[in-house]
């Protein structure tokens, strides 16, 4: 059994109803935000299963938007979150049942060109599970590298190289593949937030894609 | 938190001779590397975010997206201005403070999941209505909630508190397990007559199921923290009184864990039994799908 703060049962402060259908629902917007992390103007969200049952009582739709739009979890204003951003944005919602998804989860297609899923995992806990069609694994609880690279060996301790010359701790490790020697992508949970330098040089690296440093959240 | 059982926390209270809110402070300090005061700070934080629940929600008539539920605690205060509740100014205000956080908490107002949001009305209003009427300092409120919260984070370790693992046992019934635990504490009750009052509280809400009608936290859930409030507060009247449980306290969670395993899905919050299915509850469904357009 992995520790736990006694803050994980009292607390979130957070706005109602349901910590998984409201608080997770703004927590998956966040990491959306924190993953994108650049300004847009139109959002799809796809709300699978019990997300898009009882969304509606719940303010699923509107936590998730508001998430997004960079709401904490305890702001009172997210009930009323559409009259405040009004046509600012292009916002849409889909509502699918497909039991290949978990009861909880949503896609957030953002202009159009990036989809991040993940799931509403329970007690506001979520986890970010693909960016596009790539599978990766981050539950928002860590500053997070995140990088897509051509599957390769050595790219691992390439990276890991960089991060230890600053003296940052990696708290977990998690690769993933398409298929072998095709896209690979890796999240490294550190305790600090990587600096600016240390993106730009995994960026500079051969055969890597795509490099982002994802805040964690509060 | 390296405490993982009743029996340790028990133990660690004899040899250390220390309180059960003062193990959670040093523990928690310890953990999440701050000093004790500053995990004061932090459960006085929540302690200040309920009592704002309580208030927004007892001036509030405002509904939910349903149009179900949201004047109750309105209801009830009216109703008290008139005739006085049979057991007294402390049960008027345990009841109407756990169904206006409830309220608060349906039509999205800010509240403190405790241990969940479902269940957010129980521990606030027993602790925060008794230290009204009897004075209680904000020093021994905060000790209060460190205790509950210590209480239900060892419970947490044996069982998920959600409804899908354990039904409305692992919510609610949690919930009024760590307001008892807190309430005794408050009230100067030894370490040993804390433990005894959340066994009687736990060992009382076995086998309670989770059938929301239509899945929302409305039916039976806002009412419930009520209930639940003033089951807390029996269960540690007796345990002040010296009455033990027959069955420790981790055996009782144990049990606890195990019902939720014997329990049907269909009664753990998927709504699919119980009041969920109820010919009332279907005919809500169809009404509520018609609002969503």
């Amino acid at each position: 059994m992995e520790q736990q703060s006694l803050f994980s049962v009292i607390s979130p402060i957070m706005v109602g109803p349901s910590s998984s259908h409201t608080a997770g629902a703004v927590r998956l917007g966040l990491m959306a935000r924190n993953i994108y992390n650049a300004p847009f103007l139109k959002v799809k969200f796809i709300l699978y299963n019990s997300f898009a049952t009882t969304g509606f009582g719940h303010g699923t739709d509107k936590g998730l938007l508001a998430g997004l739009l960079g709401y904490s979890v305890d702001d009172s204003r997210i009930k009323n979150i559409f009259d405040i951003i009004k046509n600012e944005i292009d916002y849409s919602f889909e509502y699918v049942e497909d039991i290949s998804r978990f009861p909880n989860s949503v896609d957030i297609i953002i202009d159009g060109k990036r989809k991040i899923s993940g799931d509403s995992i329970g007690a506001g806990e979520i986890r970010i599970n693909s960016i596009d069609k790539f599978p990766i694994n981050i539950n928002g609880n860590y500053d997070t590298l995140l990088m897509f690279y051509k599957d390769k060996p050595g790219m691992i301790s390439r990276v890991s190289d960089i991060i230890q010359k600053y003296e940052i701790n990696i708290a977990t490790l998690h690769c993933g593949r398409n298929s072998k020697g095709g896209i690979a992508s890796m999240c490294i949970e550190l305790d600090m937030p990587a600096k600016d330098e240390i993106v730009e040089k995994v960026k500079a690296l051969k055969d890597v894609f795509f490099v982002t440093n994802v805040r964690k959240l509060k | 938190m390296t405490l993982l059982s009743f029996d340790e926390l028990l133990a660690t209270t004899i040899e250390k001779n220390l309180s059960i809110s003062e193990i959670a402070q040093q523990e928690e300090a310890l953990f999440l590397e701050l000093s004790v005061g500053d995990v004061r700070s932090k459960t006085q934080e929540n302690l200040i975010a309920m009592r704002e629940a309580i208030q927004n929600g007892l001036k509030s008539t405002e509904k939910s997206v349903t149009n179900w539920c949201g004047d109750d605690a309105v209801k009830m205060t009216q109703r008290y201005k008139k005739q006085k509740a049979l057991l007294g100014t402390l049960f008027e205000k345990i009841t109407t403070y756990a169904i206006a956080t409830a309220e608060e908490n349906l039509r999205m107002g800010r509240i403190v999941a405790c241990p969940t949001a479902g269940s957010c009305g129980i521990v606030p209003s027993v602790l925060i209505a008794v230290s009204e009427e009897r004075n209680i300092s904000e020093d021994k409120q905060i000790d209060a909630l460190l205790t509950a919260g210590l209480i239900g984070l060892i419970i947490s370790y044996k069982v998920r508190l959600a409804g899908a693992v354990a039904g409305c046992q692992a919510e609610c019934g949690v919930a009024a397990a760590m307001a008892a635990a807190g309430l005794t504490q408050m009230l100067d009750g030894t370490p040993q007559e804390i433990l005894q009052a959340t066994a009687l509280a736990l060992k009382n809400i076995l086998g309670l199921t989770c059938d929301p009608v239509c899945g929302l936290v409305e039916v039976p859930c806002i009412k419930r923290n009520a209930f639940l409030a003033v089951h807390a507060v029996t269960a540690s009247e007796l345990a002040l009184s010296g009455i033990e449980s027959k069955i420790p306290l981790d055996e009782v969670v144990d049990t606890l864990k195990i019902t939720g395993q014997l329990m049907s899905p269909l009664l753990k919050e998927t709504s699919q039994g119980g009041l969920a299915k109820t010919k009332t509850a279907i005919e809500l469904e169809k009404s509520l799908s018609k609002l969503k357009g």
